[in-house]
């Protein structure tokens, strides 16, 4: 796995920053934090056990991002990262 | 209303601002490298924002580039409801791309939900208009995309648009002949409403169903123009009394202040009553 | 000149006889570019005063210097319509030990007229000054820098304060006036080289909204007027300087000419739209507490029908010839509003102090028709929620909510949903908006507060309305 991002610092987007780790790690900064931080560890969280991450560091910046927003970031960055695409070639 | 395909903010909401239909675009307005993300973007808001029931069409990108197929997998599987594929030139691209939806429909068990719509942006594509049209089932509508059109013809947007005539004219014929939909192109400048409204009210005469907007600000000239007026529905409501008159008795012939009713003014009648409908000018109910 | 009152501000301290312990009070008329609660409490600070109270019609980012005062013990209580930036996200915190108390523009004015809150010494900036203390916040000569306009929330300080100390930038000759405050009200007149940044006191002409979700808003809360019943020649508005309710005005305006309506007045806030209409002949009398741009402040300068209000004249509860006891219809913004109709002015979603309370309950409570403008969704922050964090103004107040996702009317008004739905506008239950919101984003867990009032919100007639706990990281 190599470093990834997808996505932007635009309002209602997330900047999703993917790495080499051990476990799931995931550092979040988010505006809305203390009310949506837990839900959207656990969005970033599943979108990656989905798709079969199983070792990463995440970074993630949200500017308020719904949680579709936060899934299709999250695997685009796992997609970069890993080189395995979810469509079919 | 278009609505760029890697632009979360302007996804989530472009339905409150009331368009019939929705085009998240990943083709011009989304560059290459980030074609994948806007991709899932889409995917993802198709699947989870409610809409309500505004239609909703993807732009993908062209079949032979390294994103199209990708494109069509990701939107059908989250349930679009009409592709729009653009630049297209032959009724074998339509083909081309309905072969592929039904095979992302197969695989998911959702086989003829898929419409396409196509884009002619180029002469040959406005020659062959009519083939295009009536290439597939799935075909709802055609529309016409002037940039690459007027490029293509070597001339330039004019603000009266007389470079498109013949376009506009071959695409209304194309789809009226082919019982399907047709739109026009987009209008860009924002700040000059007032030509936006006379290309809307031109189009309107030309015999288009619709206009493409780029901003919701533009929503309310294209309903304003398309709006029927009071007199023109009541016209047309008297219309769609006497037809349910003479079917009520059983008669084929439809008559309306002792004339004989002619099957154009029936049509244009229930044309009529549907705008006003689509404009929210009247209740559905009231007319059934 | 025989008795001029000019001194240096350490003088007129030391003349006020202010002690520890004592109130001093400032006006916000110079909003964003205030130099003058800071400039005085440094004074203060450097003299060796200590424990003092601040009462302030409003502070903003502009007053972040004070937290240094209160660390060190100058400040000790504050009361404000409004806290905002650094300031107010220390004392969300916990940076003091007393709590905030926040007024109403109206509430302020009654408590002053009451002694409910006794001002000692008054420090009131003003763009131009004689020196005998008649002052007022438009331009009186070549030399003004400073110009804000209506002075209005200054007046029942500059009526009631033990002791009135006028501090401005342009001494002119005397006798200045028209005056907004009266040499009967001052002891001192102190001259400084500037009471304010003039690019951050009045913003040049506000530019009409291009947002497409506020044109929508605005669209819709013009809508609601127009069909409510109380759009007839001679109503009387009031709206607030955001971009749907300036963008409304544009609408409103349209429909009038349409009809063939004047109104009356227009009352609160005046702005360059505002102006507009009134010199158009649309509206008849300007009503003016605060002049939000430029235009506002020139055209009180010169128009006789264009008038300032003090702010108990303007919002005062109990006073009966209060303005808003005659207003006909306002438009107002929120943080929150919940599916009571309560409305939240003054604590973001987040916990942290953000916002002013301003005219809101004032105006909520008085006039006949009062329209909350507020998107359902900011990003991932909900607007109608099933519990404001913090109630500014009761719900009994507020008669419409305008959202981008239908409209919603207090039950207590039938008559109006009846006409809005005849109107074909698009009404539903606030429960669903409030449904809506959260099925679009999620449930929001609760906001780690702490166990500490920070702030205690008052009602306009003086009781207290609610508290502020402090917010943990």
């Amino acid at each position: 796995m190599k470093e990834a991002i997808a996505g932007t610092l635009e309002s209602g987007d997330i900047m999703v920053t993917i790495g080499p780790g051990e476990g799931l790690q995931v550092d979040l900064q988010s505006s809305v934090a203390a009310q949506f931080g837990r839900q959207i560890k656990a969005v970033i969280t599943e979108t990656l056990e989905g798709l079969g991450v199983k070792d990463a560091h995440v970074q993630a910046i949200d500017k308020g991002a719904l949680d579709c927003t936060i899934r299709a970031r999250v695997t685009a960055a796992a997609v970069r990262a890993t080189g395995k695409d979810v469509w079919k070639d | 209303m278009f609505v760029p395909g890697n632009n979360p903010g302007m996804m989530a909401d472009a339905h409150i601002y009331g368009p019939d239909s929705i085009m998240l675009d990943l083709e011009d307005s989304v560059t290459m490298a980030e074609k994948d993300a806007a991709r899932l973007l889409v995917h993802n808001a198709l699947k989870s924002i409610d809409y309500g029931t505004t239609e909703m069409v993807v732009r993908i990108n062209p079949l032979n580039t390294p994103y199209g197929r990708k494109d069509v997998e990701a939107v059908v599987k989250a349930g679009v409801d009409v592709i729009r594929m653009p630049k297209t030139e032959t009724a074998d691209e339509v083909r081309e791309l309905e072969a592929e939806i039904l095979k992302v429909e197969t695989e998911i068990g959702r086989v003829g939900e898929t419409r396409i719509m196509a884009a002619i942006e180029s002469a040959l594509g406005i020659v062959n208009a009519y083939e295009i049209a009536t290439a597939s089932k799935r075909m709802m509508g055609i529309a016409l995309g002037a940039e690459d059109y007027s490029a293509n013809l070597k001339t330039n947007r004019t603000p009266g648009g007389a470079e498109l005539l013949l376009a506009r004219e071959q695409i209304v014929v194309a789809a009226r002949a082919a019982g399907i939909a047709c739109f026009d192109t987009v209008y860009s400048n924002l700040d000059d409403m007032e030509t936006f409204r006379k290309e809307v009210e031109l189009i309107k005469t030309l015999g288009f169903d619709g206009k493409s907007i780029i901003n919701p600000r533009q929503i309310e000239v294209v309903n304003s123009v398309f709006t029927p007026t009071e007199k023109e529905i009541t016209k047309a409501r008297a219309v769609v009394a006497a037809i349910k008159e003479a079917q009520a008795k059983g008669s084929g012939v439809i008559s309306l202040n002792g004339k004989m009713v002619d099957r154009p003014v029936v049509l244009r009648a229930e044309r009529t009553i549907a705008l006003a409908v689509a404009a929210g000018v009247i209740d559905k109910e009231e007319v059934l | 000149m025989r008795n001029t009152k000019v001194v240096s501000l350490e003088e007129a301290i030391r003349r006020s006889g202010l002690k520890d312990g004592m109130t001093i009070s400032f006006h916000h008329h110079f909003r964003g570019g205030d130099k003058v609660v800071n400039l005085v409490v440094d004074k203060l600070a450097q003299m060796g005063f200590k424990d003092l109270k601040l009462a302030a019609s409003s502070l903003s980012d502009v007053h972040k210097p004070l937290i240094g005062h209160i660390k060190n013990g100058v400040i000790t209580g504050i009361s404000t319509s409004g806290l905002r930036g650094e300031l107010a996200d220390a004392i969300s915190h916990g940076l003091m030990k007393e709590p905030v108390v926040f007024r109403s523009h109206g509430g302020r004015g009654s408590a002053i007229a009451k002694g409910e809150l006794k001002i000692d010494v008054a420090f009131l900036g003003a763009s131009a000054c004689d020196e005998l203390g008649n002052a007022c916040g438009v331009p009186r000569s070549e030399n003004a820098k400073s110009i804000c306009g209506s002075l209005g929330y200054a007046l029942p300080d500059a009526r009631y304060a033990k002791h009135v100390v006028v501090i401005t930038d342009d001494l002119v000759a005397y006798p200045n006036m028209p005056q907004s405050i009266s040499a009967a009200d001052v002891e001192s007149v102190v001259v400084v080289d500037s009471v304010g940044d003039s690019s951050k006191i009045a913003a040049g002409a506000i530019r009409d909204s291009k947002n497409p979700r506020d044109i929508l808003l605005a669209k819709q809360a013009a809508k609601v007027i127009i069909n409510s019943g109380y759009f007839e020649d001679g109503f009387s508005i009031q709206t607030g300087t955001g971009g749907a309710s300036l963008a409304a005005v544009k609408y409103i305006r349209e429909e009038m000419l349409r009809r063939g309506i004047k109104a009356s007045f227009a009352l609160g806030g005046i702005t360059a739209h505002m102006v507009k209409l009134h010199e158009e002949g649309l509206i008849g009398k300007l009503i003016d507490v605060q002049s939000f741009d430029k235009v506002a402040a020139e055209s009180i300068a010169r128009d006789p029908l264009h008038q300032e209000v003090s702010a108990v004249e303007y919002a005062s509860g109990e006073h009966l010839g209060s303005a808003t006891h005659a207003l006909d219809i306002v438009i107002l913004s929120a943080l929150e509003v919940d599916t009571d109709f309560n409305v939240n002015v003054l604590v973001g979603s987040d916990g942290i102090i953000r916002g002013a309370i301003g005219g809101h309950q004032d105006t909520a409570a008085d006039s006949a028709l009062s329209i909350i403008v507020c998107p359902l969704l900011r990003g991932r922050i909900p607007c109608v929620v099933p519990k404001v964090t913090t109630l500014i103004t009761p719900g009994k107040s507020v008669d419409v909510v305008v959202t981008e996702y239908g409209i919603a009317v207090n039950p207590a008004r039938p008559e109006i949903a009846e006409k809005l739905i005849a109107a074909g506008l698009k009404v539903v239950d606030i429960k669903d908006l409030a449904a809506k919101a959260n099925s679009i984003i999620g449930t929001p867990d609760p906001l780690p507060f702490g166990d500490r009032v920070v702030g205690v919100v008052m009602n306009r007639d003086g009781s207290v309305l609610d508290k502020i706990y402090n917010i943990r990281d």
